[in-house]
């Protein structure tokens, strides 16, 4: 295992130094520049160069962006132009809390209505059940997020004021009061996951249970229940877990479009604002953040591996 | 020979494709609006960019088919030009991720050692960030536009085009005829054209079908968000943005233009799900 491991974390790594360049030359690639952006329109020669060599421009860019990244791993990450509010306090204590907690939200929701309706519909294969899930499952996989969140403000918040339409309460404060916030943006996100996650649960259910152990199994007189819930479900957790791994991308995707939609003051938020005020530092911070956050999550995928399928943990 | 054969495998892919229901319902939605946008110029009745401030968020009438937005500008007109928007959009990004990320795949798989290397760990470092937030990162420095946009999401497919054909590429060198081809003497250029490019095209057209729908998808969103296409251009991104102020009073200006947007995301969906399990059944749902 540590050798398995040791070779992950090395190309995690090398991928994290990719990260940090890019998006260290993507500060680089902004128009503008940075010392009169700070300085705003009113400045003279002496204060700018002042600002220059405070910087650090006049240094050669190998330097920059090592005292960048040094900067940046200590939590550094400089200040907002518009706001003047310390980036890292604005982008990791603030907005990326409201994002995980919605994505972890999101995530149970999806996997709690997704793989019953996978097994449901790989059970009952070619009833009108079985062609209700696939359907709702299409079109939970293509329906866009920032459109299913209108509709569902529109049905359960305006028409039926069962929920909240805008406006977010920190779980973290008030946790019943938090959830309920995020309950509406939770199904926006979960939609395109329980598609997925009902897709790949009921192509691999019929798959595994052709599989002659399970027919051992239940010739040992085991319930179906069981066979189908402890047997056959370890080995769909595998590619489950492949697809959910591929898919994160689809996640933030998501993430992003429903936090703009209700208003959650998240990462996808924080990016998308700061994109449009052309705020390059933070989004420079969303940049690297994401990606860090992306690469870590595909390490931790990959990790799950080996704790799923014991056979991994032998090989290594 | 090769001429044969080769009518013979598309002739193959396509039955395999029209084989399944549901990927000629997607082909034929699909179709109908290419058609759509191509003749827009003549099934639109209004111009898309007339506003007409007295006749602003009109329910669907004989006049306005669909309604009026808040600008007044007919929805239905904006539709049809809106179809033609995104379909330039996703088609052309996608391409152009495509001849990007086959010719590094290509030449990854093909050179070996170092120069797969370095291309393989830029290719990681690309699929590093999510697309959306790379896609957003690179319109942030060039600014909003059709053709910022364009690029944008073209960088973002490079990745996975360059990872699916290198992986096919290498599968495809060691086959014994690509092998026999090189002792007979046959160019490279031949051999790459003719025996690698064609053989690893399914998987191609497979990662071209999925990425199109995820491309629009991306299209609308970022010009939803306000960071893609620039207003009043017809988007049907920019039409659901516009309309979402006015849900309760006026649910059709974003509403149509969302149905029309899920709809053709749902067939692009039904069929690229044909293309994959008609040209590379070892791809399940699995996978």
């Amino acid at each position: 295992m540590p050798n398995r491991f040791l070779a992950q974390v090395g190309q995690t790594a090398l991928v994290l130094f990719f990260v940090s360049v890019a998006s260290f030359v993507f500060l680089k690639l902004a128009p503008g520049d940075p010392v009169s952006l700070m300085l705003g329109s009113d400045y003279n020669k002496d204060s700018y160069d002042r600002l220059f060599t405070e910087l650090g421009l006049d240094r050669p860019w190998m330097v920059q962006y090592t005292t960048w990244l040094g900067n940046f791993v200590t939590g550094d990450w400089g200040r907002s132009f518009v706001s003047n509010e310390d980036i890292f306090r604005l982008a990791v204590m603030q907005a990326l809390p409201v994002t995980l907690c919605l994505a972890a939200y999101a995530m149970v929701l999806a996997l709690l209505v997704g793989i019953p309706a996978g097994v449901l519909s790989a059970l009952k294969r070619d009833t009108w059940m079985d062609l209700c899930a696939t359907g709702v499952a299409v079109f939970g996989n293509a329906f866009p997020s920032f459109y299913l969140g209108i509709v569902l403000i529109w049905v359960f918040g305006v028409g039926l004021g069962w929920f909240p339409t805008l406006g977010f309460v920190a779980p973290w404060e008030d946790p019943l009061e938090g959830l309920w916030y995020l309950t509406l943006p939770a199904i926006t996100l979960a939609a395109w996951y329980i598609g997925l996650i009902a897709r790949v649960t009921r192509a691999s259910l019929l798959d595994v249970l052709g599989h002659s152990y399970i027919l051992a199994a239940r010739a040992r007189g085991e319930g179906a229940t069981r066979v189908v819930w402890v047997h056959a479900m370890r080995n769909v957790l595998m590619p489950l877990t492949t697809t959910l791994g591929l898919q994160l991308g689809g996640m933030l995707r998501g993430a992003v479009m429903t936090e703009v939609v209700f208003a959650l003051p998240g990462l996808g938020m924080m990016i998308t604002a700061a994109t449009l005020n052309r705020e390059y530092t933070v989004v420079q911070a969303g940049v690297m953040l994401s990606g860090l956050l992306f690469v870590l999550v595909n390490l931790m995928v990959d990790q799950l591996y080996t704790w799923l399928d014991p056979r991994l943990r032998r090989l290594a | 020979m090769p001429m044969a054969t080769r009518r013979s495998a598309l002739a193959e892919g396509w039955s395999a494709v029209w084989a399944q229901r549901s990927a000629r319902w997607g082909m034929g939605i699909v179709l109908a609006y290419v058609l759509a946008a191509l003749f827009a110029p003549w099934l639109a009745t209004h111009d898309p960019v007339h506003q007409a401030v007295e006749a602003s968020m009109q329910p669907p009438s004989a006049a306005h088919w669909l309604g009026t937005d808040s600008f007044g500008q007919d929805i239905y007109s904006r539709l049809l030009y809106g179809a033609r928007l995104a379909l330039a959009i996703g088609f052309g990004s996608v391409l152009l991720g495509m001849v990007a990320g086959v010719a590094l795949g290509l030449l990854a798989g093909l050179a070996g050692g170092r120069t797969e290397w370095a291309i393989m760990r830029v290719v990681d470092g690309l699929l590093a960030f999510p697309e959306l937030i790379l896609a957003m990162a690179f319109l942030a420095v060039l600014g909003p536009g059709v053709d910022n946009l364009v690029y944008a999401l073209a960088l973002s497919f490079v990745g996975p085009f360059a990872r699916t054909v290198r992986s096919d590429v290498l599968q495809v060198r060691a086959q014994p005829y690509v092998e026999a081809a090189r002792l007979m003497g046959v160019p490279m250029r031949e051999i790459v054209v003719r025996h690698v490019l064609l053989n690893v095209a399914p998987g191609i057209v497979v990662q071209a079908g999925i990425r199109v729908s995820i491309a629009i998808l991306l299209e609308s969103g970022l010009s939803f968000l306000g960071v893609g296409v620039a207003p009043p251009t017809p988007d049907w991104g920019l039409m659901i943005a516009e309309g979402r102020a006015f849900i309760t009073m006026a649910p059709w200006i974003a509403g149509i233009p969302g149905v029309a947007l899920a709809i053709l995301l749902v067939a692009l969906n039904l069929l690229a799900d044909g293309l994959r399990d008609a040209l590379d059944p070892r791809s399940g749902e699995a996978r």
